[in-house]
Formats: structure tokens, sequence, C-alpha cells
């Protein structure tokens, strides 16, 4: 049989990425172009600005996943883009170079949604076993997943307001932390206790959704009643009980969640999964089960990237999911309604 | 040699293909509906319909702004990826002076003009001279007010062309009086072919490097720098 090669092309953010996977699990090229410098003046990401990055970047990104590649445009099998969800201006330059691409060489066109390609990045480190559960965190998603096959999504849980890494970026605003400022609280909470009494929304009995607007709330209420009465608090703390506070409810869930579910495997997806408390509480949670399997990707396919979206693309190529030329970037796409 | 020109700076969607000495085919519609999912499949029923396959293009030219951002970035990626691939030149030719083309005949200036919402236009000053275009004042963002005000001061007469010219005619007759000449609506669409020829004898450009001409910073761009002025 012949190797499948696919390339992949993200954009449905500030990166612009294009990576090249090889029979759905291998590594063979993968670019990134971060424009998180351009982005830390504003606080967070511009749409316009983003959109304007990704035309000046596109075709760059993409010679050097080629050449990286040693490959030609012949040699490969599709091209697998983000149809979304994201910002639909940024998805859109994805999606035409992917479309151009696709017509030049009159290669099959596979769309891809991006929390797809999230979960898929832990196939570029063990192969999946089913059933899985998948816990996907990011600055747009908190999502619990559960797969009972390649291809197939059942989405259990998902944030009813704010997804996790919103509600760092927030609190570590008010902390007077940079952007983006995930990283920032998760290093200052090594440092600190959790001392301070923040809620955690359990929501109803048994169920797997989030909410973390009360929690992100109670942060800056903590903050400005402390101003008002003259003390200070220490941002250690503060950060260490807000983490802990987002990290109990997470893990929790995730467990419920396995056990209800029988999985065989957890993966971890999302830019949050490089969060060390996260990581560690969850191992140590995972741990205690039997027979259930913990995969967290590396940090550099934990956040946006065009080789989940290959790999992702790769199952989905696989499957017969094809696009012709009218696909557009669809930023509400929904994950369950995509791949059924 | 076959060019093949794109246009999706405005509502107007415009696919052109000439070959020699000759258009073959253009491809043009004016209606108000998603450019993302139209483009491409408007340059394959062209290409396939004049029989020229994608191998057998020589050259791309893209309408490169001013116009809508979304509508220009589609475009310009179409355009830049297509002529990376496929291992060709690529030129961008100004959206206004593909519009302003159209005025070839015309004695006098050329204002061709795209809405820019709030009162305010996208525009520029050609004139045609021994049959060539020629750019009298540079593309611009500016209301419709003030350019009226710089046209009255040509004392010449001016052609106001392009598809969104209803919305400001009052202005521009009020204010130019004798001088505001207008055409009919065939000449107010920009014609793909034109911009094909337009970009024929022009220097390739960085493919990578060539973004679309906005004429304005995104606007929170400048507002940071208006706040971070030394
Ligand atoms: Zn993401």
């Amino acid at each position: 049989m012949n190797d499948l090669y696919i390339l992949g092309i993200e954009t449905s953010c500030d990166e612009t990425a294009v990576a090249i996977i090889k029979n759905g699990t291998e590594i063979i090229s993968n670019v990134v172009a971060s424009q998180i410098e351009s982005h830390k003046r504003f606080g967070g990401v511009v749409p316009e600005i983003a959109s304007r990055h990704h035309v000046e970047q596109m075709t760059i990104v993409l010679e050097e996943a080629m050449n990286e590649s040693k490959l030609t445009f012949q040699d490969l099998s599709a091209i697998a883009v983000t149809a979304g969800p994201g910002l639909v201006g940024a998805l859109l330059i994805g999606v035409e170079a992917a479309k151009s691409l696709s017509f030049a060489h009159s290669l099959p066109l596979v769309p891809v949604h991006h929390i797809a390609g999230h979960i898929y990045a832990n196939r570029l480190v063990k192969e999946m076993q089913f059933p899985l559960l998948a816990l996907v965190v990011s600055g747009g998603h908190t999502e619990l997943i559960y797969m009972k096959e390649h291809g197939h999504f059942e989405v259990i849980g998902e944030t009813r307001d704010d997804a996790a890494g919103e509600a760092y970026d927030k609190v570590a605003r008010t902390l007077n932390l940079p952007y983006p400022g995930g990283p920032h609280i998760d290093r200052l909470a090594q440092e600190g206790e959790a001392t301070i009494d923040l809620p955690r929304a359990w929501l109803e009995e048994g169920s797997y959704d989030f909410s973390f607007s009360g929690l992100k709330s109670a942060v800056i209420n903590t903050v400005h009643n402390a101003e008002q009465r003259g003390e200070t608090i220490k941002p250690e703390a503060l950060a260490a009980s807000f983490q802990a506070s987002v990290v109990d409810v997470l893990v929790e869930k995730t467990i419920r969640a396995a056990k209800q579910y029988n999985v065989k495997q957890v993966l971890l997806a999302g830019g949050v999964a490089a969060n060390q408390g996260l990581r560690v509480r969850l191992e140590q949670a995972i741990g205690t089960l039997d027979n259930v399997d913990l995969i967290i990707p590396p940090l550099k396919l934990c956040t946006d990237n065009a080789a989940m979206i290959a790999a992702a693309g790769s199952i989905f190529y696989e499957k017969g999911i094809r696009a012709d030329l009218s696909l557009n970037a669809n930023p509400g796409l929904d994950l369950e309604a995509f791949s059924r | 040699m076959n060019i093949l020109a794109i246009d999706t700076s405005t509502d107007v969607l415009g696919i052109g293909l000439v070959s020699d000495e000759k258009v073959i085919g253009e491809y043009i519609t004016n209606i108000k509906r998603n450019h993302s999912t139209r483009v491409l499949p408007a340059i394959e029923y062209l290409l396939k319909d004049c029989g020229i396959q994608t191998k057998d293009i020589n050259k791309i030219v893209v309408a490169e702004g001013p116009g809508s951002y979304t509508g220009l970035r589609i475009g310009v990626t179409i355009g830049k990826t297509l002529a990376w691939t496929l291992k060709i030149p690529l030129v961008g030719v100004s959206s206004l002076k593909v519009m302003a083309a159209s005025g070839r005949y015309f004695d006098g200036y050329i204002s061709p003009i795209i809405d820019a919402r709030r009162g305010n236009i996208y525009t520029g000053l050609y004139k045609f001279e021994n049959g060539e275009i020629i750019e009298v004042l540079e593309d611009q963002h500016i209301s419709t007010e003030d350019w009226v005000l710089k046209l009255n001061a040509m004392e010449k007469p001016i052609l106001v062309l392009g598809s969104d010219v209803p919305q400001h005619k009052e202005i521009f007759t009020v204010r130019l009086n004798e001088f505001a000449c207008f055409a009919p609506i065939t000449d107010n669409i920009p014609r793909p072919g034109e911009l094909a020829l337009l970009g024929r004898q022009l220097v390739e450009e960085n493919i990578h490097s060539f973004v679309p001409n906005y004429t304005r910073l995104a606007e929170a761009e400048a507002k940071w720098r208006e706040q971070n002025r030394r």
C-alpha cells in the first residue's frame, strides 16, 4: 500500500501553520509562525490584525513546510484545512490557500474541525485506543468529548460561559500579568499556597458541563474588596487558589466521566494542556484508575499547529470526507454535526 | 502567454483570462454574495470553458486594493498561493485603476470610487494620455466631502466611475456642477480583462511579501500608534 501524505493548514486564530503527516502518525514537517508578539500590545488577539498577518505568512510557511519535507505536491495524497471554529477572517486565509492548492494540483480537499485536530495531536504521540475521553482546554474551549471510534465525537460536557483559558486571561489581567496570562498564573501558582476560598461550579448532579464566570467574578471581587480594606493579597496565593479551583473541577469531572464511560484512554488537548498544575493533578488522579492510560502531547502539539490538523485530516480522508472548491470558513462549526 | 486576472475587491467578482492578444474569457457578477465560496469555482469554470489547464497559466494579476478588507484578502491569498505553487509570476494592480480603465475615451480626469461607509470613499484620480492610463492623485481613503473639494480645484471635467456611484452621485453633482460626468451602468463594472492587460507588462512582485493595499491601518493598530506616539 502507498504511504499517505497529508498536508495540513491551520489559521483559526493567531498562528499560521502548515505541516505534513505520513500515514496519520508521523510528523514529516511542522511549521508554525506565531503572531503573539504583535497581539501582545493589545492584550489579546485582534481579528483584523490576525487576518493581515496570515496573508503575510501563508506562502512563507507553506514553502518552509514543503522544503523541510523534501516532498513535491505530486507526492501528497490530500490537503487538509481547519474549516472552523475560529476567527472567520483568519480561517478564510487557510481555507482559500488550501482550495488553491487542491485546485492547482487536483488534490482532494479535506475539511477539519479545529477541536478534532487538537484531539488527534495525541495520535502523533501514541496510537488511540477506544473508547476514549478527551479533555479539551484552551483559550476558546473547555470540552469533554467521548469517542467510541475514529472520527466519531460526542460532546458530553462543555462550558456554559467562559472557556477555562479565557478565565485564566481575565484573572491574569486582574493581577496585572502580561498577555497571555495562563503561563504566568501557572508559574505563580507553583510558588504559592491555595489559602483563599474560591467557589467551584459543579452545576447539576451528573452534569459534565463547566462554568468559570462565577469563579472569575469571585477572584475580581476578592481583589477589589482587599483593595478597599487597604489590604494586599499575595498574587501567588490568589493564583494558586484560582488554579486549584479550576483544576479541581476539570479533574473531578474528567475522572467521573472516565469511570462512567469505561474508557481505555484519557487524552488532554488544547493550549491549557501545557499547564503544570493541571498535568500533575490529572496524572495523579488517572493513576488511581485501573487500566486507564493518560496521554498528554508535548507543548508544541498542544498549542495551535497544523500537524494535528493533518493528523485528523488523515482519518477524515480515509473516511471519505471531502470538500469542494466552494468550501467556506465556518466560525461556529459544530463538532458533532461535522463528524456525522 | 495566458494571464489569469482575479478581482474581489468590491461586490464585483471578476475573473479574466487573456491569451496573447485576445481576451478569451471573463466571468463577472455584481451581487452581494460571499466571495469565499465562489472565486475558485469561478476560476475553475472559466478555465475549463476556455480549454486552459492550470499548468498553461503563465502569469497571475490580482486587484490589490483598496476595497473590502476581506474581499482583498480572498483574492490576494488565492493569487499568491496559485502563483507560488505553479511557480509563475504574480503582479498586483490598483482596484481603482482597473475601474478607471473603463473611462479610456473620456477627455478629462477619471475618479473611480468605492464606498467606504460613513461618508467615506476609496478613490484616486487618473487620466489617459496617448492611450496610457496615468495616476494623477494616488489611491486614498477620504471623506467624499474632502474629495470633491480637491476635485473642484482641478477645473476640468471629471468622470466618476464605479458601481457605488449612485450613493455618492448627489454630492458630486452639487459640488462639481457641470464638471461632474457619469458613465452608463455598463462602464461602472471593472473589467477583469482590463486588469489582465494592466498587469501584463508589470514586473513580478515578491510573492511572499505581497500584501493587499488596504490604504488604512487596522483600527486597533491606528489607535495603538496614536497612544504610543513619542
Ligand atoms: Zn486551538
